[in-house]
């Protein structure tokens, strides 16, 4: 069998052995004891590339993709447009097929697209430092809260419950490692006390909305000493005050929104950002600026003591990668969108959330269930069982929105982006009255 | 050609200072609904500082910058421990079909079957390739797989009332995310030293095993490249203590088709669909790290696993899971990339990588020995270690021999690791490459051997060739700069 | 090159230079130079207190992390805000202006733990014996 992707042929392999003082490749794995080796691997039989692209295009098509319907599926995963310079520019195999940039000489590309990206997070949450980059808004989340605890040398975690909760799922997990407490607290019940590390908070939270005086919060949080955290959605940032502005210490996120498709939840991209003090506390790759010997200026990995590679089991964190071509994507994102275009799609997203909130308010049997600010979702109630709804929905063509009826009674989370149309939400308004009225 | 008219490098400067004030790269639609009220402006950001470029300099910016890449794509790039082969084009392709790129995590299980199923003959695989029992794919990366492990590892041990084993042994070897993995799990890192031929020193192994010993973390192949023969009475010595085996699946590529972590004694492992299952290391990520363990450990894995329910699939919760390691499910879209793999191999193509890999790394041993000082004078597997301490004798370290490679058009191999090898130079040609990339490569190393006895400047002062020369790193440490701001007095 | 003789030495490369009862502490020339370009120094604030030959805090070069043990016991007095903003300075001049902490000396007998001058040139001729 020869396989594509393998270019040695028989007579190589014949001469390497001989080269190498080996009658068969056998003797190449004489260390493995002989209990060890094992026979074939019961894989199925090995197909061709149109074999292949069939098997999987009829495997794709076995799925009802949320991106080829009116949508309205939100919960930390979001369609937003993405323009077509961000496929062409991650898809190049000089960023695709490169690893971290340990060579800075011939990895100034990478780089280079990391120290943009550091730039754009900093302006966009208005922090000091930023990273390359974590492997999702969640575990950015995790290793902020972790982050709080080593510099507080504080043993408690504190989490608004109005986070979202696979997000606290997250948190949960990692603190069990560093056999930290989880405290879960409502946004009217604060109970912080000198034991806490951090606060964190969502902006907006799991259900669409910011919190109403988020000063309070934050005078809360650094009067009982504690790091006042912020995961916030970043297309959010292109409108709203960015948190840095009201005092956080670390502003995390999902930078999924930010050039990057639905993927079925990977691979996506954890933002995280913080003060300055912090910097050699904070976890993952950071990229400076520097120049060589005749003045030229160019980008290294930097501020490395922190990481695994260097203080092993002292590291800030074990985090090797940095997502770095969702990172990238995001980087070309922002710089597409840019000062104007990120304004614009994040003011779409709320005026059209806020017409089919509007129009939905106004069906008999449905109700807005929060009446805080929000962006680009919120929780109606519904008439029905927030699943029958979405059920007929999807009779009719139509990705409903979350069920959030565990969390709020008859809950139904929905989700309005740009890439709804005002046709979609009628559409959408029409079948919720019909749904709504065989209740 | 030089002192005349001539196109500015468009790389040379920031997106941030390349834009003037009213361009933009992207189009977007009118607003088709009636415009809500604003919140108040104390609520709402005053200024937003990205850049305003036109579509054609974006492109041309961004494609600057990729040609100040070296990649796989580019040529040989034998970078120890990273296992960079190459990436199949055709991988891209199925990944972006709408039909997978597309997917809502949270759509109703019935509307993604297909990703589903995938998902779960991908499970079912790497229990076949690792003879394991039980996967879950939701770790994001190999770093996060081996939290996974470890976390799972301790809510066991907490389960059996043997919170108590508050230490784990790392050979002194280990990957630095090892120890790292170990501490963020909440125990203490015990390094045990190897043996004069590169396998772990059993007698350290055997006096540091005791009561308070949660496990012992073992990458196999090991980093220096080599099989630890004893491996079977490693295993036993740990079980025998009632600790845990935690294998790093890093060098897996060595042993696809020849052996198995499940049979070896191996209790929990993870997997890196980066490095063996040739997904693209993007720059650095996304990776992907699967967990893999035996069935005493299954319970434990991290939440959500693919289940089959009936006809169809379904995402578990197992029984004692230690929750969620990410917000969703891991990397799908890499997930889709290494199954395209597994299914363009099947079997017997895994077993040709592992002979191949072994090969090709042996040939370059074999080439380089003469010149290089090799610490474990025996066979490797799917990467050789050298030490470049005969270079340095002659005042050329191993980082200057790494530069001089980049002269002549290579990706230098990993250096200064693993730790426990002086002046190391770390070799993984991988399988990909050809008899005749591994010639020219040890042409080049042989060469800058030469050249470290005849004209060590050369070596001392390279890249020669790059688009930039070696750059002060200790002032980007000492004064960091990590961001763009705007320069003083600029007025715009 | 000999060590300047008007301090005492640990194994671990640190100086103290005993002024009265305050003693100004830093590492000496072979150990910046094993070092290389040192980036950052991590000091405990003024007020803490130390004791002879443990952990004083952290030095690190690029790719490097060492910890630094104290030659004495005391209070911290003053730490060397000079080499915050320029930790060359330690690998320009570690006897003098690289100084890293002052002590108020509790204990000045300690001295006499500590390795003279000759003592520590015979160590590190020994280090660098191949």
């Amino acid at each position: 069998m020869t396989l594509p992707y393998i270019a040695n042929t028989a007579a190589d392999r014949q001469a390497m052995l001989a080269a190498i003082g080996v009658a068969s490749v056998e003797e190449l794995f004489a260390d493995i004891p002989a209990e060890f080796c094992i026979g074939e691997l019961s894989l199925p039989p090995a197909l061709s590339e149109p074999e292949l692209v069939r098997e999987l295009s009829a495997l794709a098509g076995r799925n009802r993709p949320a991106d080829g319907m009116p949508c309205f599926l939100g919960g930390g995963a979001y369609r937003h447009f993405i323009p077509s310079v961000v496929g062409e520019v991650i898809g190049r195999s000089e960023f695709a097929t490169a690893y971290t940039p340990y060579q800075a000489e011939i990895s100034q590309g990478t780089l280079q697209t990391i120290f943009e990206f550091q730039s754009m997070v900093c302006e966009l949450t208005a922090m000091d430092v930023a990273n390359a980059g974590m492997y999702d808004g969640a575990s950015a989340l995790a290793e902020a809260c972790l982050m709080a605890a080593a510099i507080s040398g504080r043993r408690r975690i504190a989490l608004l419950s109005t986070l979202h909760p696979h997000h606290q799922a997250v948190v949960r997990t990692y603190a069990f490692g560093r056999g930290l407490a989880v405290d879960v607290m409502p946004p009217d019940g604060l109970a912080l006390s000198e034991e806490h590390a951090c606060l964190a908070v969502p902006q907006p939270n799991f259900f669409g909305y910011f919190l109403p005086d988020v000063e309070a919060v934050e005078r809360a949080v650094h009067a009982a000493g504690a790091l006042f955290i912020v995961s916030a959605d970043p297309i959010s940032l292109g409108l709203f005050q960015p948190p840095g502005e009201y005092g956080a210490d670390v502003v995390v996120g999902e930078g999924q929104s930010l050039g990057s498709p639905l993927n079925f939840g990977g691979p996506y991209l954890g933002l995280f950002a913080c003060r300055q003090q912090y910097l050699r506390q904070m976890p993952g790759r950071i990229v400076g600026r520097t120049s060589d010997a005749q003045g030229r200026t160019g980008y290294v990995l930097t501020i490395q003591t922190r990481e695994q590679h260097i203080r092993r089991e002292r590291a800030t964190s074990n985090i090797c990668t940095s997502q770095q071509l969702v990172a990238l994507a995001a980087t070309v994102y922002l710089a597409a969108m840019g000062k104007q275009g990120l304004r614009q799609v994040a003011e779409l997203c709320y005026h059209k959330a806020h017409y089919a909130a509007q129009r939905i308010a106004q069906l008999p049997g449905y109700a807005l269930a929060f009446d805080d600010l929000f962006f680009k979702e919120f929780v109606v109630r519904c008439p029905r069982p927030p699943s029958e709804v979405n059920r007929a929905l999807l009779e009719r063509g139509i990705g409903g929105g979350l069920d959030v009826s565990q969390y709020v009674e008859d809950g139904l989370l929905l989700c309005v982006t740009e890439m709804n149309t005002r046709q979609e939400i009628d559409r959408l308004v029409e079948a919720l009255a019909e749904i709504g009225g065989g209740a | 050609m030089s002192g005349g008219p001539r196109q500015p490098d468009i790389g040379a400067r920031l997106t941030f200072d390349l834009g003037k004030p009213g361009r933009t790269a992207c189009s977007l639609p009118p607003c088709d609904v009636p415009e809500a009220d604003l919140p108040p402006p104390s609520l709402l950001r005053r200024e937003l500082n990205l850049p305003e470029l036109s579509q054609v300099d974006l492109v041309r910016y961004f494609l600057a910058l990729s040609r100040r890449n070296y990649s796989v794509d580019s040529g040989f790039y034998p970078l120890g421990s990273c296992t960079m082969k190459y990436n199949p084009k055709v991988h891209e392709k199925l990944a972006c079909l709408p039909g997978f790129s597309g997917l809502h995590p949270l759509q109703p299980l019935a509307t993604v079957q297909g990703a589903l199923a995938l998902m779960h003959d991908l499970q079912r695989w790497l229990a076949d390739i690792t003879g394991l029992d039980g996967v879950s794919l939701a770790p994001a990366a190999g770093a996060q797989g081996e939290l996974t492990g470890m976390l799972m590892v301790k809510a066991y041990l907490a389960d059996r009332g043997e919170a108590g084993r508050t230490r784990v042994l790392v050979p002194d070897s280990a990957h630095g995310t090892n120890p790292a993995t170990a501490a963020m799990a909440g125990f203490q890192v015990v390094t045990v030293a190897s043996d004069s031929q590169g396998n772990a020193d059993t007698q350290a192994l055997a006096s540091a095993l005791d009561d308070g010993v949660a496990a012992l973390m073992l990458t196999l192949p090991n980093t220096l490249g080599l099989f630890d023969p004893n491996i079977g009475r490693i295993a036993e010595m740990v079980h025998r203590k009632g600790a845990l085996l935690y294998g790093d699946g890093a060098n897996l590529n060595a042993l696809l088709g020849r052996a198995r972590f499940g049979d070896m004694g191996f209790d929990v492992v993870h997997l890196n669909m980066h490095k063996t299952f040739g997904t693209p290391h993007g720059g650095g990520g996304p990776g992907s790290g699967p967990v893999v363990a035996k069935g005493h450990l299954t319970p434990y894995l991290p939440t959500p696993v693919v289940a089959k329910e009936g006809e169809g699939f379904v995402l578990a919760t197992p029984e004692r899971s230690i929750g969620r390691v990410g917000a969703f499910y891991g990397h799908f879209g890499v997930l889709v990339r290494a199954y395209a793999y597994l299914r363009t191999l099947g079997a017997e193509g895994l077993r040709q990588v592992s002979d191949n890999a072994v090969i090709n790394a042996n040939y370059v041993l074999a080439r380089l020995r003469p010149a290089y000082h090799l610490p474990y004078d025996r066979r490797c597997m799917h990467e050789v270690v050298f030490s470049g301490s005969r270079q340095r004798a002659k005042g050329v370290r191993t980082l200057d021999i790494a530069k001089r490679l980049i002269d002549y058009g290579f990706h230098p191999p990993t250096v200064y690791f693993p730790l426990i090898v002086d002046e190391a130079l770390m070799i993984e040609p991988t399988e990909t490459e050809s008899k005749e990339a591994l010639d020219a490569f040890c042409d080049a190393l042989l060469t800058i051997d030469r050249e470290a006895e005849e004209e060590p400047q050369v070596v001392k002062e390279a890249p020669h060739t790059a688009p930039i020369g070696r750059l002060d790193e200790a002032t980007a440490a000492r004064r960091p700069v990590l961001r763009w701001r705007r320069e003083v007095g600029d007025g715009s | 090159m000999s060590s300047p003789a008007d301090r005492r030495y640990t194994k671990e490369h640190e100086w103290v230079r005993a002024d009265g009862d305050i003693g100004t502490v830093g590492i000496t020339d072979y150990a910046q130079d094993q070092l290389g370009d040192i980036v950052y120094v991590d000091l405990p604030s003024p007020g803490t207190q130390l004791k002879q030959f443990d952990k004083l805090g952290e030095i690190e070069s690029v790719k490097a992390v060492s910890d630094l043990y104290s030659p004495v016991s005391g209070e911290v007095m003053e730490v060397n805000q000079e080499i915050m903003d320029r930790p060359e300075l330690v690998n320009q001049t570690p006897y003098d202006e690289g100084w890293l902490v002052r002590v108020r000396l509790a204990n000045p007998a300690e001295l006499d733990n500590l390795l003279t001058a000759k003592q520590y040139d015979e160590l590190i001729a020994q280090a660098q014996e191949p």
